[in-house]
């Protein structure tokens, strides 16, 4: 199963399809290892909902559900 | 000779420049940007090495100033050697800035830090991988315990005089023809470090483009002729994409992990609670409460006030704590001062003794009333006091903020508040600082550099001063008395309080309409593990930060206040020497001046109305001066607690709002001059300016309104605030529309 990672259940795990966004965001993901190949763990949720914090090569990021929402996964059984 | 630390934020960098350079380290400004420059010396080698420690960043791009300044030093100064700092517990993400830095003609070493760390945990790196794969040498260190540190500057100065032509993961990828070709025309041209700029084309990279346009256009073409793939040609997620590959498949099995590896780690143990979806919020509340309580209260633990315990603050105490006592006037008996005092109040009150004193001191050697001992003690002296009368507290606050940044809590902070504060334009991180604005501006101007984002920065610095400082307490308590209604002082000071948050957040709303193509900074932010902060790394953060403090802002304060003396002891007619009474100075007759400017805004109206211009502008000294002048000029006693003016209250309340939202005491103005970017300040200046006055005219009037019927004041608020709402509602309306 495909979907984006904002839709991600906590302690599930995706492998990275696709990133799509444009300039800053894109390059700041990219340089932060979100990387098409990756595998992605969504570790929690901010207090208020919102940012999300995942886990990836090895370590902690955090990020804001409409940035999550550019990165495509395929969900790891 | 000139070595750069490079590396990732929270690879230990800091710790690392300041166990090489120690007492030689010394923080400038990179050029054109807020970002601190730190520089310093290595004295064990044959030769003095100058040290210069590169900000923290994740990339070479374009994007932020960190980056550009970090790749513009290393391209343009030509650095002997960069050294790579590399974090031995995150080697795969911190390993993608290495194969960028590969890529320029420069020596390189690669610092392998933490590996204390690591090998506590039972692992180990097999260093000849990296050291095979990217054909530099690499050395275990750890910054913390100094292990390691003089092999890697024995290695670092062999390499020096070694020189290395750049190298790049990305030679036998798919693009690696581009790449050739496009290096080759470089090469042609004889531009340095053809490969680095060659990769850099290839991604798009705007400051490459504008250096190389003729260049670029042929990459373009080159780009047109290899075949298309799952990317479709965008090169930049190729070239991004690779470098992870590489690093993925060279390194997968170059940490050997331990058998008891559970994955769980330190850091999401201490994560569980500090972040938790119900408990987050309250503990970081509970946090910033025990900050301001050890830096503000009198009463420490509320022991006298909750337990009734009473320690008199007599002889020997009284020394030891610092506290003092009151003598009550009208019996003549010695109320001493119960409670122990927080750690701020008692390194305040011991700096206020120590400044004192000194003052007296000069008092006591020289003639009174001439003007150089008025220029001595109540020009340059009281300025110093009011530089460091504050210090103990600033600077209390400012290591609370660097122990939270340092330990990694910050980062939480942000992560924990980003929803709250993102619709203001802001990002979670701004809480803080501006939190801090309840205790003192100036270290929380100071703060906000643990903002990324520079309009962010700018932002929070100009909104800072709305949140009341603790030394503009005093003047709302004597307004309080003002008050008519003794159960409305209470409701008056809360008030004021709540009104400086209301107006920051309708002015972040109105920044952030008014400001061109201002969107929310990206949020995507690296949550590092938790470390226990490096006590030499604070130290030597807050001597920075207070050592720049004293001297930056002494300039600005001591002219300032000498001028504002000089203003009050004299009249027009300064050659006859001081004047008896404040009243016939200078400054008086400039408030009568003063007075038709604030007239509109109700309480400079009136026989007395200069008097409160007057204590408006002595109030840039330091905002308890407001409180000092009213005295001076018999509106009030010099505690503040019986007043002999009549406002009515709209007049008080205009008169407390300007006094909120003007301009903050000339220490914090110097503060964010010095915190801000250089075309934010005149723009801040202005704000703080005109905004006070705006804002106190809103009120006076309103004022007016519920003067003449509660009920007309009511509808008049309740129509401004409809108003409000459906403006806001427009405006994001149209935003939307825009976007779409």
């Amino acid at each position: 199963m495909n979907k984006y990672v904002n839709e991600f259940n906590i302690g599930e795990e995706g492998k990275i399809i696709k990133v799509i966004a444009d300039g800053k965001i894109k390059r700041r993901l990219f340089d932060m290892g979100v990387t098409p190949g990756a595998s992605i763990v969504l570790k929690k949720v901010a207090p208020l909902g919102d940012p999300i914090e995942v886990k990836l090569r090895g370590y902690d990021l955090t990020l804001r559900k409409d940035e999550a929402k550019c990165i495509y996964a395929e969900v790891i059984e | 000779m000139k070595f750069a630390l490079a590396g990732n934020p929270n690879c230990g960098k800091t710790t690392l420049f300041n166990s090489l350079t120690g007492a030689t380290a010394h923080v400038g400004n990179w050029p054109g940007v807020t970002v601190d420059k730190r520089e310093g010396i290595y004295k064990k080698l044959e030769e003095k090495v100058s040290i210069i420690d590169l900000p923290g960043i994740y990339s070479l791009s374009p994007y932020t100033p960190e980056e550009v300044v970090s790749r513009n030093f290393i391209l343009d100064e030509k650095p002997d050697c960069i050294i790579n700092v590399v974090d031995a517990t995150n080697l795969e993400r911190n390993l993608y800035l290495t194969t960028q830095v590969l890529e320029i003609d420069v020596p390189v070493v690669i610092a392998l830090n933490m590996m204390d760390a690591l090998r506590s945990s039972g692992s180990k790196i097999k260093v000849v991988d990296i050291e095979k794969a990217f054909g530099v040498r690499c050395v275990e260190i750890s910054a913390l315990k100094n292990q390691g540190l003089d092999e890697l500057m024995k290695v670092a100065y062999s390499e020096a005089r070694r020189p290395r032509r750049g190298m790049s993961v990305l030679a036998n990828s798919r693009i690696s023809r581009v790449i050739e070709e496009t290096t080759n025309k470089l090469n042609e041209e004889k531009i340095e470090s053809p490969l680095f700029h060659a990769i850099k084309l290839i991604e798009n990279d705007e400051i490459e483009i504008k250096m190389h346009p003729e260049i670029a256009k042929g990459v373009e073409e080159l780009k047109t002729k290899e075949p298309k793939d799952e990317f479709g040609g965008d090169y930049e997620a190729i070239v991004a994409d690779q470098r992870y590959k590489y690093i993925s498949e060279h390194f997968a099995n170059t940490v050997i992990k331990s058998q008891d590896d559970s994955g769980v780690t330190k850091s999401d143990k201490i994560d569980k609670v500090l972040t938790h979806r119900i408990w987050g919020i309250p503990i970081f509340l509970a946090i910033m409460f025990i900050v301001f309580h050890l830096t503000f209260s009198e009463d420490l633990l509320f022991l006298n006030g909750i337990f009734g315990l009473e320690i008199k603050n007599e002889g020997f105490i009284n020394f030891l704590t610092g506290m003092g006592a009151e003598f009550d006037e009208e019996t003549g008996a010695i109320i001493p001062l119960a409670g122990i005092p927080s750690l701020g109040v008692f390194l305040q009150n011991w700096m206020g003794w120590l400044t004192g004193a000194i003052i007296d001191l000069f008092r006591g050697f020289m003639p009174e009333g001439t003007w150089y001992t008025g220029l001595v003690c109540d020009g340059i002296l009281t300025g110093l006091d009011s530089i460091f009368s504050f210090l103990p507290q600033i600077i209390l606050l400012f290591l609370f903020i660097s122990i939270l940044e340092d330990s990694g809590y910050m980062a939480r902070v942000a992560f924990i508040m980003d929803r709250a504060f993102r619709k203001f334009g802001l990002s979670g991180k701004a809480f803080i600082p501006l939190l801090m604005g309840f205790g003192c501006s100036v270290p929380a101007m100071m703060g906000a550099k643990t903002l990324e984002d520079e309009k962010e920065r700018d932002m929070t610095i100009r909104l800072t001063p709305f949140f009341s400082c603790g030394a503009k307490a005093p003047t709302w308590a004597m307004l309080a008395v003002a008050v008519a209604g003794s159960f409305l002082g209470d409701i008056f000071v809360f008030s004021i309080y709540l009104l400086g948050i209301v107006v920051a957040i309708i002015a972040a709303i109105i920044m952030k309409a008014f400001s061109k193509n201002y969107d929310v900074p990206p949020f995507i932010m690296e949550l590092p593990s938790y470390h226990a902060p490096q006590f030499r790394n604070l130290m030597a953060h807050l001597w920075d930060k207070a050592k720049h403090f004293v001297v930056k802002a002494s300039t600005i304060i001591t002219a300032a206040i000498i001028l504002i003396w000089f203003l009050s002891s004299f009249s027009w007619a300064f050659w006859e020497g001081l004047v008896d009474d404040i009243d016939e100075s200078i400054l008086a007759s400039l408030g009568k001046v003063l007075q038709y400017f604030f007239w509109p805004l109700g309480w400079a109206q009136g026989a007395e109305g200069w008097k409160f211009s007057v204590a408006t502008i002595t109030g840039l000294i330091a905002k308890e001066d407001v409180v000092a002048t009213m005295a001076q000029l018999g509106l009030c006693d010099e505690a503040g607690e019986t007043i002999s003016f009549a406002l009515s209250n709209s007049r008080i309340y205009a008169f407390a709002a300007y006094n909120l939202f003007t301009f903050p005491c000339f220490a914090a103005i110097a503060t964010a001059k010095s915190e801000s970017s250089k075309k934010a300040f005149p723009i801040t200046l202005a704000f703080w300016f005109f905004g006070s006055y705006v804002i106190s005219l809103f009120v006076f009037l309103i004022g007016l309104t519920f003067e003449v019927a509660w009920w007309v004041g009511l509808i008049v608020v309740l129509v401004l605030a409809g108003a409000v709402v459906l403006a806001g509602l427009l405006v994001s309306k149209r935003k939307k529309l825009q976007q779409a």
